[in-house]
């Protein structure tokens, strides 16, 4: 408490942020954490909004959507529906974070501990991230992205690229390696190995459709049963490679979409975790800097009053409420997974048996480490939380009457309450599991999709139809997609529709 | 540790791009609206951006998603008087309620207008899109008795008072440099050796040897001299050309029966329509001067207020107005300066004997002093022997004259756009 403090105004300056940074990062050592170097780019409330309307990449290609994105933010911004977030922070080497110019000191430093060396230190040490996307090489790919999407417009004209875009951006979704390990993105790679790629490819898709008969029909017939030979989860893979009618630019652009989208597969799926240890992160580093006497009261109310407004979950029943706050729930655990190795309880200890009384930088960084928000809650979620955050389960089931609830947070209820909440997070479950399951080769060319419900759960018909008209634009022959319910197709949809009764195959 | 940058200078509109893209692509949803805006909105604030709906489903990214049915499980937060096993009435039209996405991200779902703000400038050029006024450019070729002076580099004539004094010099001290270099090469030359000749001992020294050097200094410093400091072809001058201007001044005459047949509803429909002439004008000229004309048996040079506001009864003698128009032209408007655009608003009334002589007026003056000359009549009924005349005068001018009814002020704009349509060449 000797040491006077850094700054005592809420005005910033570049020495100051500096010095915040400096302070901030040694405490950060101490604690071990490893980061990636950032770069902190100071911007004003419009370049915000740009970068926001880009889902913060700093350059990407055009496209029409991102216009609809920009002028709807826009348009909140100036009704002041909305604040502007505080940050944005890019998965790269060096991490580039943005800070608004408007913010004051406090907030400065906040987002600097948040995004420098919290969500920082998470895509450096995350599994997901480590396996999935290539820190180093991003800004580079997404260059190139830009300048062949430009190169394109300028030969196939805007019209064209964008009707593919559209298309790959129906299914972007689908257009990730849930389990497959990837090859990360390079893009010098990328560049030098592109038209080469493109001939050969090509060349490869003719082969499949070869319409000369094979020597020994038996054979042929054999070997053309089934194709795919297994379904497959990557459909715009599937489509860059097999896709009859496309252009090479046009599998390259798929190419590009899918690659981006695999990008940011991984923080779809660590959502609660990553915002939960920056959090975690930013309150621990700046409680120190307190600590240590380097921050003034005011500037820790400051810092509080925002901290809490960004952590807080409203109750079901409150108008502002908008399912879980990824914040708060990620927050939560991660507090509460120092508390158990610090103050275990009986029930912990009941609980977390191999954590309790652990040490706690050790069971976090491991937590940060090797998952997912799936396995984390699966794993890490403890009474303690459901308690405090009041969960509760609702089952709606279109066969019952009424909603039931299932389960609470009572001893009864914990473990259902964990799984089910595990299971909101998994992708699998949230999103429709559709496959390609097979082409009719040697018949209309037509492309069949399998839809596997989750308990029960149909698609949403109007979406589907229009997805399915642009991946019939990509495919270029018809295409069928069937959903089932325990090997039963209970709904079908094709595209182009058919003109009368749907002939089932 | 880290690297700041401060990138508050670099460009803003990064997403400039991006927005261009999506008024590009929802280009008829726009156009249409703006043409409702025109229709609905007040005149004193045409000139101003507007709010765009469009309908959500219109621009809608599709993704697969769950549709409704099947069974859901929900995690919610909050709880307060629920135990296991309770049974809750399903709230009805919303049904199972999405999986705890938790963002922000689903603002704005289920609203059924995406909406979105355009600028006055994006605003008019929707509203102007496709249109052009006839016969600009033939007057800008046509109309070029008044010139502009403008800076032509520079010429090796002049007059004294166009001197470019920085070119000149420069001139000069080139022409210097390149006379003189190889005498003053020699000059150095000569000077090196006379200094070390006269080092060489005084009884050694060869003073003849020195003196021709000496002498030889004398006459190479005397040429250099000769070299005059600024010759008459080193002056340059500012060349100004003369250039012919098209003209950029424009005048409306709005002229308008105020007679007891039209009411206050038919003139709002008129202004509408001189409003948007106006405006058009303004657009494509520097000046744009206006003039009001109203008429019932007789006409009157008004201002804007009284020309929309006041009231007059009595009958009707359009030709009254076109005489005043004419006259107003001869004295202030000299046809081989200014653009002049005529626009007429009426309910179609006129006395019967007087519509020939609108025709001849027409003809015969007007028209051939104007780049154009629109009538609209305002009125559901029947045509009068007026627009008889007035077709008469379609038919001698196809080009300089257009004619078209409106009914409802939900006509104007497709109507200005008839009337202003680009001709194809």
């Amino acid at each position: 408490m000797k040491k006077s403090p850094i700054s005592t105004t809420s005005e910033w300056t570049f020495e100051l942020i500096e010095t915040y940074d400096r302070e901030i990062g040694k405490i950060a050592e101490e604690y071990g954490l490893d980061t990636y170097r950032s770069q902190i780019e100071i911007i004003s409330s419009e370049q915000m909004m740009d970068a926001y309307a880009s889902v913060g990449m700093p350059l990407g290609y055009h496209h029409w959507s991102y216009g609809k994105q920009f002028l709807n933010i826009e348009r909140s911004y100036s009704r002041g529906q909305m604040g502007l977030a505080y940050e944005i922070v890019i998965n790269s080497n060096p991490s580039i974070a943005y800070l608004m110019e408007e913010n004051t000191m406090a907030m400065q430093a906040l987002v600097i501990a948040h995004a420098c060396y919290g969500h920082n230190s998470f895509f450096k040490g995350n599994y997901l991230f480590t396996t999935w996307t290539d820190a180093d090489s991003i800004i580079d790919y997404l260059l190139f992205a830009k300048n062949y999407l430009e190169g394109c417009e300028q030969r196939h004209g805007i019209d064209e690229v964008e009707a593919i875009l559209d298309s790959c951006h129906a299914l972007m979704n689908y257009g990730v390696d849930r389990y497959k390990r990837p090859h990360p993105i390079s893009a010098a790679e990328e560049r030098m190995r592109q038209a080469e790629r493109s001939e050969y490819l090509q060349k490869q898709v003719n082969d499949l459709w070869r319409t000369i008969p094979k020597l020994n029909p038996a054979e042929a017939t054999e070997e053309s049963l089934r194709f795919p030979e297994e379904p497959q989860e990557n459909l715009l893979y599937f489509i860059e490679k097999n896709a009859p009618l496309l252009e090479p630019w046009q599998r390259e652009i798929v190419r590009i979409v899918r690659k981006i989208a695999q990008y940011f597969y991984p923080q779809r799926q660590t959502q609660v975790m990553n915002e939960g240890w920056a959090c975690f992160w930013h309150y621990t580093l700046l409680n120190d800097l307190y600590d240590r006497g380097l921050v003034t009261e005011g500037f820790m109310l400051e810092f509080l009053e925002a901290h809490s407004s960004v952590i807080y979950q409203p109750p079901y029943d409150s108008p502002h409420y908008s399912g879980i706050n990824p914040y708060t729930l990620g927050f939560k655990m991660m507090i509460d997974i120092r508390r158990i190795c610090e103050k275990p309880t009986a029930e912990d200890r009941d609980w977390f048996p191999e954590i309790a009384g652990s040490n706690w930088l050790d069971t976090l960084k491991f937590a940060m480490g090797n998952f997912k928000d799936e396995s984390f809650i699966l794993q890490y979620l403890s009474p303690t939380v459901m308690r405090d955050m009041k969960l509760f389960c609702v089952r709606d089931d279109d066969r019952e009457p009424n909603i039931n609830v299932s389960a609470i947070h009572d001893d009864s209820g914990y473990q259902a309450l964990r799984e089910k909440l595990a299971g909101l997070y998994n992708l699998g479950n949230r999103e429709p599991n559709i496959q390609v399951y097979s082409v009719d080769v040697r018949g209309d060319r037509s492309l069949t999709l399998q839809h596997l419900q989750h308990q029960r759960r149909p698609l949403a018909a109007n979406a589907c139809e229009e997805v399915l008209t642009h991946l019939h634009r990509l495919w270029g022959f018809d295409v069928h997609l069937n959903s089932l319910d325990d090997a039963k197709v209970t709904q079908h949809f094709q595209c182009p529709p058919a003109p009368e009764n749907i002939p089932e195959d | 540790m880290s690297y700041i940058v401060d990138r508050r200078l670099n460009a803003k509109n990064k997403s400039a791009v991006n927005r261009q893209r999506f008024l590009r692509r929802y280009r008829q949803h726009i156009k249409k609206a703006v043409g409702e805006a025109l229709t609905h909105r007040s005149i004193t604030d045409i000139n101003k951006g507007e709010k765009i709906g469009i309908p959500t489903k219109d621009i809608s990214e599709p993704t697969f998603h769950q549709g409704q049915g099947g069974s859901t499980d929900n995690i919610l937060p909050g709880n307060k008087e629920f135990i296991t096993g309770d049974s809750i009435p399903r709230p009805q039209g919303g049904g199972g309620g999405g999986a705890g996405e938790g963002n922000a991200s689903d603002q704005g779902e289920g609203m059924d207008e995406f909406v979105f703000q355009i600028t006055q400038e994006e605003f008019l050029e929707f509203m102007f899109e496709d249109l052009e006024l006839p016969n600009l450019v033939k007057r800008q070729l046509k109309g070029s008795e008044s010139f502009k002076t403008v800076r032509a580099g520079i010429t090796n004539e002049g007059s004294p008072g166009r001197i470019n004094i920085v070119r000149s010099l420069r001139a000069a001290n080139a022409r210097r440099i390149a006379l003189t270099t190889g005498k003053r090469r020699k000059l150095k030359e000569l000077e090196n050796q006379k200094a070390l000749l006269s080092e060489i001992d005084d009884t050694l020294k060869d003073k003849r040897k020195i003196e021709q050097i000496e002498a030889d200094i004398l006459q190479l410093r005397k040429a250099i001299k000769r070299v005059p400091w600024l010759d008459d072809f080193d002056l340059k001058y500012n060349l100004h050309v003369k250039v012919p201007t098209p003209s950029s001044k424009a005048v409306m005459f709005c002229v308008m029966d105020v007679s007891g047949s039209m009411n206050q509803a038919t003139k709002d429909i008129a202004k509408r329509f001189f409003i948007l002439l106006y405006l058009f004008l303004q657009r494509n000229y520097e000046r744009t001067e206006v003039v009001f004309i109203r008429h019932h048996t007789s006409a009157k040079e008004v201002d804007e207020e009284e020309f929309f506001y006041s009231r007059e009864t009595g009958g009707t003698i359009v030709s009254s107005a076109l005489k005043l128009m004419n006259e107003i032209i001869d004295e202030r408007f000299s046809p081989s300066e200014w653009n002049i655009y005529g626009a007429q608003a009426s309910d179609g009334d006129n006395w019967n004997d007087d519509s020939s002589t609108c025709f001849e007026m027409l003809t015969q003056e007007l028209v051939p002093k104007c780049q154009y000359f629109s009538y609209i009549e305002i009125t559901p009924r029947n045509h009068q022997a007026l627009w008889e005349e007035y077709e008469g005068v379609k038919a001698a001018f196809p080009d300089e004259f257009a004619m078209e009814q409106i009914v409802s002020s939900a006509d104007i704009y497709p109507v200005f756009r008839e009337l202003f349509q680009k001709k194809s060449a």
